[in-house]
């Protein structure tokens, strides 16, 4: 069979072996919760309970604030201990709820099922804002605000995201092998809003056991077509996702309804499914704490969980914990603090030691050229790289800096170790500065 | 205590070391070849250009309050290529004043690693055929293990190379040694006439090879440089043109070395893969004009130099940008 794949990218270590085999573990919760306002693209959400307030788990806790927010539930039962200025896995501190467990309620989602058929497609939208519903893949864009596509665009594609790219990481993986009836059931409720023509689960051949795992269901669903993908980084981008399955380019500044295509990712999938089917609000998730721990887990978490206590929890680094990163090695952000805490985007917890951390000499750019062949948007890393240290955004701009994703592809081949993702990053803020 | 270093957190293998000594390794053949053909004077001129090259950058970054990295390896590939590009009897400080001026001049004045126009090696060669011509270019030694017989010995010491018959007005004897079997399998293995590391065809793609499959550099630029040669004097010979076949063209003088050591430097060849065959092309265009029409028999240096100079332009050849 022949695999699907796009322009550039590169090929890392996975070291997927590491957690792939280690089944979906729910985790006791800690002593205290800390959930930050901001967890989400857009508006943070806003408390409306006061201290001392007793809360329960998926109780809901904070609300939508604006045209671009989600509301925010307790993942714990026991008592809210106010607001607190608490370290954000994005970096800095933010404002999170502090909440006190109270061990003696222990607690377990059990609602009856909904029939999917007695909602409107406006309700189920509805259903998914009020479930504090974001992207789980990492970026966590509000769900509800991405279903309602525009009236003039049709969406052909609907894309399950299923391939996985970020090395380490393996929560999807073990969700597709664990609950792909689950995931499946969620894609029928997405298609009845989106009503696209086409239907397709995108996996990685890398995880060749979770393909068969959906097609032991395909007599059940047999819209579901799978795509089996090659193994490359950033496979999972959006953009390159769409350009696999579709040969279409989304228009630079544009989105994937511009092109009649519609990506969702596996975890969120699920959380639609309990949304809508069980009143389910987005309040736990699947989080993969790897690398040097003695046990490499998944671990089912409750939202606002310390990264240190899931740290402990797989048994502690060996060789000296120097960085502990949310996310995968790729686009993940280095910790300073080990008590920030999971939030609806947190794919994983990468943990490095002494001897993993790179000692990085930075050296001059020699024009190898490593960057632009990888570069999955056909961007000249190593040109915009040069314009950004002079200052000059407007070149950097020009050279199309705002299509960067950010994915890393091209720091991960400089042989000059230069931190171009950085660069970037800081070029993009500074346009978007320069708009307002 | 906790690090915090930006993403990504891993890297490739490849580092500015690697692909430096890669290079440095993939010239050991070429060089090894050379003291066999020339006799150990070819490794002494070599060392002298190699020390002379770390000494001057380690001297100018000392100097200039730089981060001292004259180890990094490129200095190291710079002399042996200004080495491998005099002749193997040329006066011992001739490698010492060619490294100095392509670290000096070419390299570290213009920003160092990564920053100068110009080949720095080439440069160096080109600055010492300005200066002493006759040293350069007239100087030519035969091998130690002898070569062709037919080849014309200029005076008792001196003896022509095949490429520098060429531009002599040959006789027709010459013209068929030249196009003979013999003589094309003499210019592969590479015991004839000529600079240091240039005449063995053989060991330079022995080198090449071990870049192109490391990734260290780019088979595109070699083969459009040494494929236009080919194809257009190939055009030229069927047409009468030259005198001599395609084949002898591409194995004499400096194409082999320039074409798969020189041109691909990194540093100095574009970015995109487009600008790679432009600036391959284009400079087996002007080294073809170069050799027949030129004064000089060899057109290999200054059609890579010449090509040096577009590469800025060559670089605004963007690809498109992924949905513009």
């Amino acid at each position: 069979m022949k695999l699907l794949t796009f322009k550039g990218g590169v090929h890392p270590k996975y070291r997927k072996e590491l957690a792939k085999d280690s089944p979906i573990k729910r985790i006791e919760p800690p002593e205290f919760i800390y959930l930050p306002l901001t967890q989400h693209t857009g508006i943070p959400s806003k408390p409306i309970i006061e201290k001392k307030d007793e809360v329960e788990v998926g109780m809901k806790i904070a609300e939508s604030n604006g045209k671009l927010s989600v509301p925010l539930h307790s993942s714990v039962a026991g008592v809210y201990m106010g607001l607190v200025n608490w370290p954000h896995p994005l970096g800095g501190r933010k404002e999170a709820m502090k909440i006190k467990l109270d061990p003696q309620r222990t607690f377990e989602w059990k609602e009856e099922e909904r029939d999917v058929d007695l909602f409107s497609e406006d309700q189920i939208i509805e259903i998914v804002k009020e479930a504090g519903i974001v992207g789980m893949g990492g970026a966590a864009f509000p769900t509800y605000f991405k279903m309602k596509v525009p009236p003039d665009k049709k969406i052909k594609d609907l894309i399950i995201n299923g391939a996985e790219c970020e090395p380490y990481l393996t929560a999807d993986h073990r969700l597709i092998l664990e609950r792909a009836e689950d995931i499946l059931k969620g894609v029928e409720i997405l298609k009845r809003v989106l009503n696209p023509e086409r239907v397709w689960i995108a996996i990685e051949d890398n995880k060749m056991d979770a393909i068969d795992k959906i097609k032991e269901f395909s007599s059940s669903y047999p819209w579901a077509n799978i795509t089996i993908h090659e193994t490359k980084y950033p496979q999972g981008s959006e953009k390159q996702l769409i350009q696999s399955i579709t040969g279409k380019e989304v228009p630079e500044g544009g989105l994937p309804f511009d092109v009649g295509a519609y990506v969702q990712n596996v975890g969120t999938v699920i959380a639609i499914y309990e949304a809508v089917c069980y009143s389910k609000p987005l309040y736990e998730r699947v989080v993969t704490v790897t690398g040097p721990v003695r046990d490499p887990s998944n671990f089912l978490v409750p939202i606002g969980t310390p990264f240190e206590y899931l740290i402990e929890a797989s048994g502690g680094v060996f060789g000296g914990t120097m960085q502990i990163i949310n996310g995968g090695p790729m686009m993940g952000i280095a910790q300073i603090y080990p008590e920030v805490p999971v939030i609806k985007g947190t794919t994983g917890i990468l943990v490095q030691n002494e001897k993993e951390t790179l000692e990085r000499e930075i050296s001059p750019c020699i024009r190898c050229a490593s960057c632009v062949d990888v570069c999955p948007m056909y961007l000249m890393p190593t040109e915009i790289y040069k314009f950004i240290e002079l200052e000059d955004f407007e070149k950097a701009k020009e050279l199309g800096v705002l299509s960067c994703m950010e994915c890393g592809g091209c720091g991960y081949v400089c042989p000059s170790y230069i931190p171009l993702p950085q660069h970037f990053k800081y070029a993009k803020a500074e346009i978007m500065k320069e708009k307002k | 205590m906790l690090q915090l270093s930006p993403a990504p957190h891993i890297t490739s293998p490849k580092n500015i070391k690697k692909i430096m000594y890669g290079v440095v390794g993939a010239l050991i053949p070429v060089l090894i070849g050379s003291v066999y053909f020339f006799g150990w004077r070819a490794l002494f001129l070599c060392s002298l250009s190699v020390l002379s090259a770390i000494f001057t950058e380690w001297i100018f970054q000392r100097v200039t309050n730089r981060d001292i990295r004259c180890l990094d390896g490129s200095a190291i590939i710079t002399g042996i290529l200004v080495a491998f590009n005099i002749p193997v009897n040329s006066p011992w400080w001739l490698p010492v004043v060619g490294s100095f001026f392509a670290v000096f001049i070419v390299k570290q004045l213009f920003g160092g690693l990564g920053y100068n126009i110009f080949n720095p090696a080439l440069a160096g060669r080109a600055f010492l055929v300005a200066s002493w011509p006759s040293l350069m270019t007239g100087n030519w030694t035969p091998p130690i293990n002898g070569t062709l017989s037919g080849i014309p010995v200029l005076d008792g010491m001196t003896q022509a190379t095949p490429l520098s018959l060429l531009i002599m007005k040959p006789n027709l004897n010459v013209i068929q040694l030249l196009n003979s079997p013999t003589m094309i399998k003499t210019l592969f293995i590479g015991n004839t006439g000529g600079c240091i590391g240039e005449t063995s065809a053989l060991l330079l793609l022995i080198g090449a090879s071990f870049l192109f499959i490391m990734g260290y550099a780019d088979w595109r630029i070699s083969l459009s440089y040494i494929g236009s040669i080919f194809v257009i004097t190939g055009i030229f010979y069927f047409l009468g043109v030259t005198p001599v076949n395609p084949v002898f063209h591409i194995f004499s003088g400096g194409v082999m070395l320039g074409g798969l050591f020189m041109a691909t430097d990194m540093v100095t060849s574009p970015v995109t893969l487009k600008g790679r065959w432009i600036f391959g092309i284009c400079g087996g265009v002007l080294c073809v004009i170069l050799r027949l029409w030129a004064g000089y028999p060899e057109g290999v240096s200054y059609s890579i130099l010449i090509m040096n100079m577009f590469v800025p332009l060559l670089d605004r050849l963007q690809v498109r940008i992924f949905g513009r």
